[in-house]
């Protein structure tokens, strides 16, 4: 009896989805089913497969193997169109909609019949607010989308599921993008959707999320479903065990032994950029052997900073010296040929060239040296060598050397930019949220990485939003404030709550 | 100066803008479409030319005036197809193929004309639209003259430009159309197809360009002479710019340029025209045109995915 109850009760089935690209299974035999009015989290880390799996489901591709049902009935594989008609309804991670067009006409776009005439824009219209106003998304119809915020975006995509009568609802990493506040929100939206019916499928590394929001989750680990557990039933510690196919111990990094001092500002200003922060006389020292953390609000001169130590940037005033020489008019060209190894904030904009291949993309700094270049050509072989070593020594899963570096997902892209960077001996390593929106194990493993460099003598300047991983790694925390440094402060010698008063900007001697 | 204000309120002068502006109309329409739903076509300047001279041919080969601008039509869209192929579902590089396109077209005109004209010096002459003469309207003094005076062609131009502009905004085919240049994940998202929407716009945008080819031979003219066309096609590429991928503002464009066109040729034969030479005054309408493109398109919003090949299932 309770078996049959349940086979009512299903509303989405996969069996045994397979999909690869080329060398790579994304999808690996995978099989479930969702319930209704159930909340499914499908945990796993950055290319386990999971936008993948969800991919399928909605049309985008089609799968190598396996079906789907929905309400018992099968959907045509690689047709969106019937997935939405059998009431699949998708928030895309990156999201789908026009920026230059309405909130109402994004809504509307593909809802009526081609070849008919007028848009049927006020009963839409009444439609959308009843809505809003069920659903708690609040968001103005007549809005252009390019004046919402990421926030408002995301309410619109859910907007345009349920326009269309959504009963199970996907959504691809739906907090990565939001404040702790709007994920809220979002939360509560989703506690309303089930309360109408509606199953749903959320995508997500964070594993408070999942324990908060779900009641069940899947994990997905290279492709393949390796957990199924209620979420009652589990905890943090179990979730990341099950994704990562280990157990997560944070890195403990042992006493630092700093030497002499690698680089040294004195005194440095750089103008203000648009609404960019500039600095307003600091004093800095970098020593060999020492990770000293920036801790501070994104956007107070952690970005100057940044590009001053790459070359980027020009002092306006003070000096910069790199073991007693001076640099202060230094170039990106001089920075990186007195080693200094750039993580770079945006692994997309300017961390890597979506477009070149892993090769290219791993010899980006040094294209012009040997081995890589001799007498000015490129020796493509020992260019490969040069990225088949990084993807062997800093696990880059990949399909080869060849592969454009879009296609890899965030953590091995940035697993291949610390390669390069550690690859070539670098005496000081500016590492500028080199964490950033990874999972867990790559979250572990660039730090580990960035702690043998430490003790392999570089200096290390890491930049950090995070206060706990600024405490974690650091030897000597420094605050950044509106463009003024804090004095150093050795490993726990502060609190985080202390930390925070420097971070609002109280302490400092010129403080307003 | 008076010889200025004189060509302004002469009846002919205006006359003279709509019927030059009509051509560049039809084809600003037809590569506007093509532009909103993400392709841009550069066969405009051939397809002009292969329209200008299959309408004419029609006609000539005996069908009726409108016969001759549905082959017009129909060879355009042939035209239009094969460029939406090339781009869309192969996704080959635009600019390549649209000078392709404009040489092919072109080259074809030609060649079909001395096949079937092997031995004439001079092209043959075809009985032209007429204008239309409107009851009550066409008789009042001047403005008669000037506004309405002019041929079914010119006022299915207009015509067109209503069309287009109600098709895009008012009906969900344009909304789909629009998005398509604009983002073409959302229409895929959305569950239409984005092939069939791009290649759809460009061959229907590329039978609007053959329509306004067909007018300089069935409508201003009355026969097809080699070089006829002279760049129209590369204007209207601009007039789609200066009129911000709006069909109101680029139909504004196309009577402007078409008012500074006019202008020129009557200022040539002004006492002014007898001092300057007169490639100075060639140059008026481009020279202005350039001005214009400055000023009005700072702000204009390009559709965002144009010439952005979409690929269904690559990440």
């Amino acid at each position: 009896m309770a078996q049959a109850q349940e086979a009512q009760d299903v509303v989405l089935r996969l069996s045994g989805i397979t999909k690869r690209f080329g060398a790579l299974t994304a999808n690996d035999a995978i099989s479930f089913s969702l319930a209704r009015g159930e909340v499914v989290a499908l945990l796993g880390e950055n290319g386990a497969g999971k936008t993948t799996l969800m991919n399928i489901l909605f049309g985008h591709y089609t799968a190598d193997a396996g079906t789907v049902e929905v309400f018992g009935q099968p959907l045509p594989p690689g047709l969106p169109g019937a997935a939405l008609a059998a009431g699949v309804g998708m928030v895309h991670q990156h999201f789908t909609l026009s920026g230059n067009m309405t909130v109402l006409e994004n809504i509307l776009l593909g809802t009526a019949p081609l070849w008919r005439p007028g848009l049927g824009r006020a009963a839409a219209r009444r439609r959308v607010e009843q809505l809003s106003r069920d659903f708690g998304l609040a968001v103005h119809p007549d809005a252009r989308v390019a004046t919402l915020s990421v926030g408002e975006r995301q309410r619109v995509e859910i907007l345009k599921a349920l326009y269309r009568d959504a009963r199970i609802l996907i959504l691809d990493e739906p907090t990565a993008v939001l404040t702790p506040q709007e994920s809220d929100a979002l939360f509560e939206t989703l506690r309303k959707a089930v309360a109408q019916g509606l199953s749903v499928i959320f995508i997500s590394h964070k594993l408070h999320e999942v324990m908060a929001a779900s009641s069940r989750v899947l994990v997905l680990r290279h492709g393949r479903l390796v957990g199924e557990v209620p979420t009652a039933e589990t905890d943090r510690h179990q979730l990341a065990a099950l994704m990562v196919g280990a157990e997560i111990t944070p890195p403990a990094p042992a006493e630092a032994r700093p030497g002499a001092t690698l680089l040294t500002l004195k005194n440095v200003s750089t103008p203000t950029r648009g609404n960019r922060t500039g600095l307003r006389g600091i004093d800095l020292e970098l020593k060999a052997g020492q990770i000293l953390g920036l801790a501070g609000v994104s956007g107070n001169g952690q970005g100057a900073l940044a590009d001053l130590l790459s070359g980027l940037e020009t002092p306006s005033a003070g000096i910069m010296e790199l073991a007693g020489t001076e640099v202060t008019t230094w170039t990106p060209r001089d920075a990186l040929q007195a080693r200094i190894g750039r993580i770079p904030e945006d692994r997309h904009k300017t961390g890597t060239i979506a477009d070149f291949t892993l090769t290219e993309n791993a010899v980006l700094e040094r294209y012009a040296q040997p081995p890589v270049a001799r007498r000015g050509w490129m020796d493509w072989s020992a260019a490969r060598r040069a990225a088949e070593q990084i993807i062997e020594s800093y696990d880059v899963r990949c399909p080869g050397p060849d592969t454009r570096i879009r296609l890899l997902s965030g953590g091995n892209m940035q697993k291949l930019i610390l390669g390069r960077v550690l690859g070539a001996q670098p005496r000081i390593i500016l590492a500028n949220q080199p964490v950033r929106g990874l999972d867990i194990g790559a979250v572990t493993y660039v730090q580990e990485r960035l702690i043998a460099a430490r003790d392999a003598g570089a200096a290390v300047l890491l930049i950090s939003e995070d206060l706990d991983e600024v405490l974690t790694l650091s030897d000597v925390v420094r605050v950044i404030c509106e463009g003024r440094l804090s004095p150093e402060f050795p490993r726990g010698s502060k609190t985080p709550a202390e930390l925070g008063q420097w971070m609002a900007g109280q302490g400092f001697s010129d403080a307003a | 100066m008076t010889e200025i204000i004189d060509i302004l309120i002469s009846a002919s002068f205006w006359a003279a803008v709509l019927r030059i502006a009509s051509p560049l109309i039809f084809a600003t329409l037809g590569e506007l479409i093509c532009e909103r739903a993400g392709v841009l076509n550069l066969g405009i300047e051939g397809i002009m030319v292969f329209g200008a001279f299959a309408g004419w041919m029609a006609v000539y080969a005996g069908f009726g005036l409108w016969p001759g601008v549905l082959v017009a039509l129909l060879a355009g869209m042939a035209f239009g197809a094969l460029h939406a192929l090339l781009t869309v579902p192969f996704g080959l590089s635009q600019h390549v193929v649209g000078l392709g396109i404009t040489m092919l077209a072109t080259s074809s005109a030609y060649y079909a004309y001395r096949l079937a004209l092997p031995e004439v010096t001079s092209p043959p002459r075809i009985d032209p639209f007429q204008p239309l003469h409107i009851p009550v309207l066409s008789d009042i003094p001047w403005l008669g003259q000037a506004l309405f005076s002019q041929t079914a062609l010119t006022w299915a131009a207009f015509g067109c430009a209503a069309l287009v502009a109600l098709v895009l905004y008012r009906t969900p085919l344009g909304l789909a159309v629009r998005a398509a240049g604009e983002n073409p994940q959302a229409v895929e998202a959305q569950g239409l197809s984005v092939a069939a929407i791009r290649m759809g716009a460009v061959i229907v945008g590329s039978g609007l360009m053959a329509v306004g080819g067909a007018f300089l031979t069935m409508s201003a003219f009355s026969s097809f002479f080699f070089e006829m066309v002279n760049g129209r096609g590369w204007i209207c590429i601009a007039l789609v710019v200066f009129g911000a991928w709006k069909p109101g503002k680029a139909l504004l464009g196309a009577l402007l340029f078409a008012g500074f066109d006019a202008l020129q040729i009557r200022l040539q034969q002004t006492p002014m025209g007898q001092l300057v030479p007169y490639q100075v005054f060639l140059m008026i309408p481009y020279v202005l045109s350039i001005l214009a493109l400055i000023l009005m398109s700072r702000r204009a919003e390009v559709p965002a995915a144009l010439m952005t090949p979409f690929n269904r299932g690559e990440r």
